[in-house]
């Protein structure tokens, strides 16, 4: 399958998913730079953590007016798959494919570690080789994951089963401990209504490999692997 | 007109300055003196320490660049060579602790990528007043933010790093950068101004008025005035940096540029004159071409400036088009300001008129040197006499309290503000004795640690720069790693007084020493002196970087112990000492006493025991005793392992209990090991005759000790834990 990282200035994972969808998962993988107005076929479009124009203004801010982002709302349009990962899932909040904002984490400061996610909803073309209420271990870096939306919007999240990770314990108990950055309802991944759209603030890519503690990001990137197959 | 008062504002003597008009064979005009000032600050200069860092080894078969460059260099095998550096930035993280710790971090990561490697790694070394003084917890919370706010832009993880509280750096905090960069060896790029009439480009950010005299700033003591000084510090802007390390390594990448040295310290002043002497050449560059933020500014303010991000290079006419399309997809200037000239003399134009013209090599190299005169201080007859000193009533309670120094507590609150899992090749997490990297698709690892340990230095200049070489390769041997090479950065007072200087030549004669008996070579570094501030000095600090390979990198060992059952040895021997403790300084406020005895060749052969230990895997866990002395190492063991199992540990030794638990006796290191795999280890300890003695068995939920028939510890792991992970944060919890 053919998977496009986007790559703004300022992105600084863009090479680590690179090397998780190329070497880890063997996929063809290439880098769209954010000028252009091209897609180049992909099948599926991440768009990569990092700190975009430097988020000097809010994260993902300016991000969203990159050139190619009109190829994407199209590509969107047309069903394509994309995924955001930390300030992917913030441009993804920028560009309104998803609802919500982002706040400061609660304590005020970046938080770089690994917490335990629990998939809400596997029936997604990101999740579809999880089940629902696994427990995973991913690591979280950022200073704005903390989520917000209004009371209405989250209703019509949970009536629609958009929210697919949730903040959890490691036996998948949703605390208000486990919440690291204060997210409402321990929101941690959402997905569009069409289904097609994936924002996460945990890095899958960093959970990929035996060497780096553990494997279970891998089951994102191979749901969609799975689910382009299966098209 | 120059007079006494100017030259005091230049930091310049008298004779220094005669110096000047004689090798220019003029008065310098205000420009020139200027840069004068900051070429010849002790900073840029080393004039009163490259007498003593000529001891130092610096060579060895695999060293590609030794000191004296950007960074120095190491092949490290298979055409990729590890390129690696630490430095200061001490005085502005005083004045304005956010902005002073990141443009730190900014100027080590430039100093890597200037060479053409990718920066894979930084790691900090930081010492702090005790956090009971608000102000020691601002500065703290500022610098730490600092060097998060830029390393996690940069997407460059900084994957620890050590932090040691004192009282001595209450007005003077030491916060010391340090970067790893992996290249190909054949790609490698130098500060060259080489080929008449090539183009000097200058790209990065704009030049404004920020950092003008912050060289000369840290080469002078502080007084009360600190306020003053805030101008005096860069502000840094890690997005321009993030974008300049793509441009520029594209451009190298391609092949593009002839030379290239970063503006950090001294800014276009030490830029254009190095990257000139470097290559005996000489370079024109007119003022009006750089780019400025800011309106009106003078000739002096341009080349004295040391505003962040910015870099110049040299290009050829031919691809000059090319460097600036590159640059320019990355939305950077990238502006001809003048050429190169075989003349060996800095000429600067403004206005049409030319305001420099010097010989480069007066500048850069003809700066006297200081053969300082150096004295036995005064303090160290009274310090290093030990009081006789009570045993501890209870042990328990005496390690509950050890755990919470922060000195020895968890610093979890520090690294889990840093990225330090970006770029993906993080296979041990801070904390660990030492960081391990992956290098992708090769079967090698590297491993990075820092260690100083001041109060050893204070009390013994020689044996605590001896023990800060010989500490730094045991965390790496606890990783498996073989040291490779060394970086160091000295932080001591101010040297013009004789005390200051005497430990100084004794610290350098203990780390050469050390180096020499490890066989590695020291590749470049940086000297801080006059950590001073109101007339008192910090304890001397030398902070040392080691980089070590590990041969096989897919089997990460840790600190933590792993499974239950397995043995616990010792390798090495306890011993009766307890001078310069942390125990001492922290549960009887003395820090006195001598300092561990290290016997160099004796810690030679621990660490290669251990090492092939791991190469032979044979181990589960391996920890250094350091700080704390064998129960706080123990009880690391524990709280590092993520089952936190306990351990039943029995020992015998015919020790004053306080020194044995803790005592900082040097040489040892704490493994534990599978049943089957005892006889293989005893016997890789015995061949190499190194001390060796099964000491215990994990399991449980205690942290138990025994000395001969008495049980003298008993811990639940769970609780003295949370004492060790909450001290730091506790300190900083809001009201």
């Amino acid at each position: 399958m053919r998977f496009g990282v986007v790559v703004f200035p300022g992105s600084n994972c863009d090479h680590d998913t690179f090397h998780v969808l190329k070497e880890v998962c063997s996929q063809e993988a290439f880098y769209l730079w954010h000028k252009d107005h091209d897609l180049k076929n992909a099948d599926c479009v991440v768009l990569p953590g990092g700190f975009s124009y430097g988020d000097y203004l809010r994260s993902g801010a300016i991000a969203r007016f990159s050139p190619l982002m009109q190829e994407l709302q199209e590509f969107v349009q047309k069903g394509g798959l994309v995924l955001g990962i930390c300030n992917g899932f913030q441009v993804l909040l920028e560009l309104g494919l998803l609802p919500g904002a982002m706040l400061r984490n609660k304590n005020l400061k970046f938080l770089c570690e690994h917490v335990h996610l629990k998939i809400e909803n596997d029936q997604t073309p990101f999740t579809n080789m999880g089940k629902k209420d696994q427990v995973l271990r991913i690591p979280i870096a950022h200073f704005d994951g903390n989520y917000y939306a209004s009371p209405d919007t989250i209703e019509e999240l949970i009536t629609n089963d958009q929210i697919v990770f949730r903040y959890a314990d490691e036996k998948g108990q949703i605390t208000e401990e486990a919440n690291v950055n204060g997210s409402r309802e321990n929101i941690a991944g959402l997905i569009n209504k069409q289904n097609n759209v994936l924002g996460m603030m945990p890095h899958p890519e960093r959970a990929s490999e035996a060497l780096l503690g553990s494997e279970d990001g891998r089951i994102i990137f191979e749901s969609i692997i799975q689910h382009l197959v299966r098209l | 007109m120059i007079d006494k008062k100017l030259l005091e504002e230049h930091n310049l003597t008298e004779e220094e300055y005669e110096k000047i008009e004689e090798l220019i064979g003029k008065q310098p005009n205000i420009t020139e003196l200027g840069i004068f000032s900051l070429m010849w600050s002790e900073h840029c200069s080393y004039k009163s320490s490259k007498a003593h860092l000529q001891k130092l080894p610096v060579t060895g078969e695999n060293v590609i660049q030794g000191p004296g460059e950007n960074a120095g260099i190491i092949d490290i095998g298979d055409g990729l060579a590890a390129v690696f550096k630490i430095e200061s930035h001490n005085h502005p993280s005083f004045i304005e602790p956010y902005q002073g710790a990141a443009t730190g971090v900014g100027g080590i990561l430039r100093d890597i990528f200037t060479m053409g490697a990718r920066p894979i790694a930084l790691m900090d070394a930081l010492r702090f007043g005790p956090l009971s003084v608000p102000k020691n917890k601002t500065i703290a919370e500022g610098v730490i933010s600092g060097i998060a706010g830029y390393g996690n832009c940069m997407g460059v993880p900084t994957v620890g790093g050590d932090v040691y509280f004192n009282e001595c750096y209450s007005l003077n905090p030491l916060v010391n950068a340090f970067c790893l960069g992996i290249c190909e060896k054949d790609k490698i790029f130098y500060a060259k101004a080489e080929g008449e009439g090539n183009p000097v480009l200058y790209v990065g950010s704009k030049t404004g008025r920020d950092g003008i005299h912050g060289a000369t700033m840290a080469s002078a003591e502080f007084g009360e005035n600190l306020e003053e000084k805030r101008p005096n510090v860069q502000v840094g802007d890690p997005f321009k940096e993030k974008l300049l390390l793509e441009a520029c390594l594209e451009v190298m990448d391609k092949n593009l540029i002839i030379g290239i040295q970063d503006m950090g310290a001294a800014g276009l002043t030490c830029s254009t004159t190095e990257m000139a002497s470097n290559s005996n050449s000489g370079i024109e560059i007119n003022l009006d071409l750089i780019p400025q933020r800011e309106e009106g500014m003078t000739p002096y303010e341009i080349m004295l400036s040391e505003s962040q991000e910015r870099m110049l290079l040299v290009a050829k006419q031919e691809t000059v088009k090319e460097v600036q399309e590159i640059y320019a997809k990355w939305d950077l200037d990238a502006v001809i300001v003048g050429q190169v000239t075989s003349d060996q003399r800095l000429k600067v134009f403004f206005g049409g008129k030319i305001v420099v013209d010097i010989p480069v090599q007066a500048v850069v190299d003809m700066c006297p040197l200081y053969h300082r005169e150096s004295k036995v201080p005064a303090y160290l007859e009274s310090r290093t006499k030990l009081d006789p000193v009570p045993l501890p009533e209870d042990y328990n309670s005496t390690l509950e309290k050890l755990i919470s120094s922060p000195t020895i507590a968890d610093k979890q609150w520090v690294f889990r503000q840093y990225d330090h899992m970006v770029q993906i090749n993080t296979a041990l997490l801070p904390g660990a004795d030492a960081s391990l990297l992956r290098v992708k698709n090769k079967k090698f690892a590297l491993a990075i640690t820092l260690d100083g340990n001041s109060l050893y230095t204070y009390l013994d200049p020689k044996t605590g720069g001896k023990i800060a070489v010989a500490e730094a390769c045991r965390n790496l041997a606890c990783v498996g790693a073989h040291p490779v090479g060394v970086t160091n950065c000295l932080n001591f007072g101010n040297p013009e007084k004789p005390e200051i200087m005497w430990q100084f030549q004794e610290a350098i004669e203990g780390i050469a020493a050390a180096c020499r008996t490890f066989s590695i070579p020291v590749t470049g570094g940086n000297v801080s002196f006059y950590n001073d501030t109101e007339g008192l000095s910090i304890y001397p600090t030398p902070v040392l970087g080691v980089v070590g390979l590990v041969r096989d990198g897919n089997k990460p060992i840790g600190p933590g112990f792993k499974n239950a059952g397995d043995s616990i040895f010792l390798l090495g021997k306890n011993k009766n000492e307890i001078g310069g403790s942390e125990y001492l300084k922290y549960i009887w406020n003395m820090e006195k006493g001598r300092p561990p005895e290290i016997d160099l060749q004796e810690e030679k052969k621990v660490q290669e025991a251990c090492i092939e230990a791991i190469e032979n895997g044979l181990l589960n866990s391996a920890h250094d005793i350091s700080e704390g002395g064998l129960a706080v190492c123990v009880a690391e063991c524990a709280f590092f392992g993520e089952d936190r199992i306990g351990c039943t540990i029995h020992l015998n030794d015919e020790i004053r209990r306080d020194s044995l638990l803790f005592g900082e006796s040097q040489s040892r290191i704490i493994v534990t090991t599978d049943s089957g795999n005892k006889k293989p280890l005893i016997k890789i300890a015995q061949d190499r005759n190194v001390p060796i003695e099964e000491i215990g068995t994990t399991g449980g939920e205690n942290i138990t000790l025994f000395h001969k028939e008495d049980k003298i510890l008993d811990l639940s792991v769970r609780e003295s834990y949370m004492i060790w992970k909450k001290a730091i944060p506790d300190n900083f919890k809001t009201r």
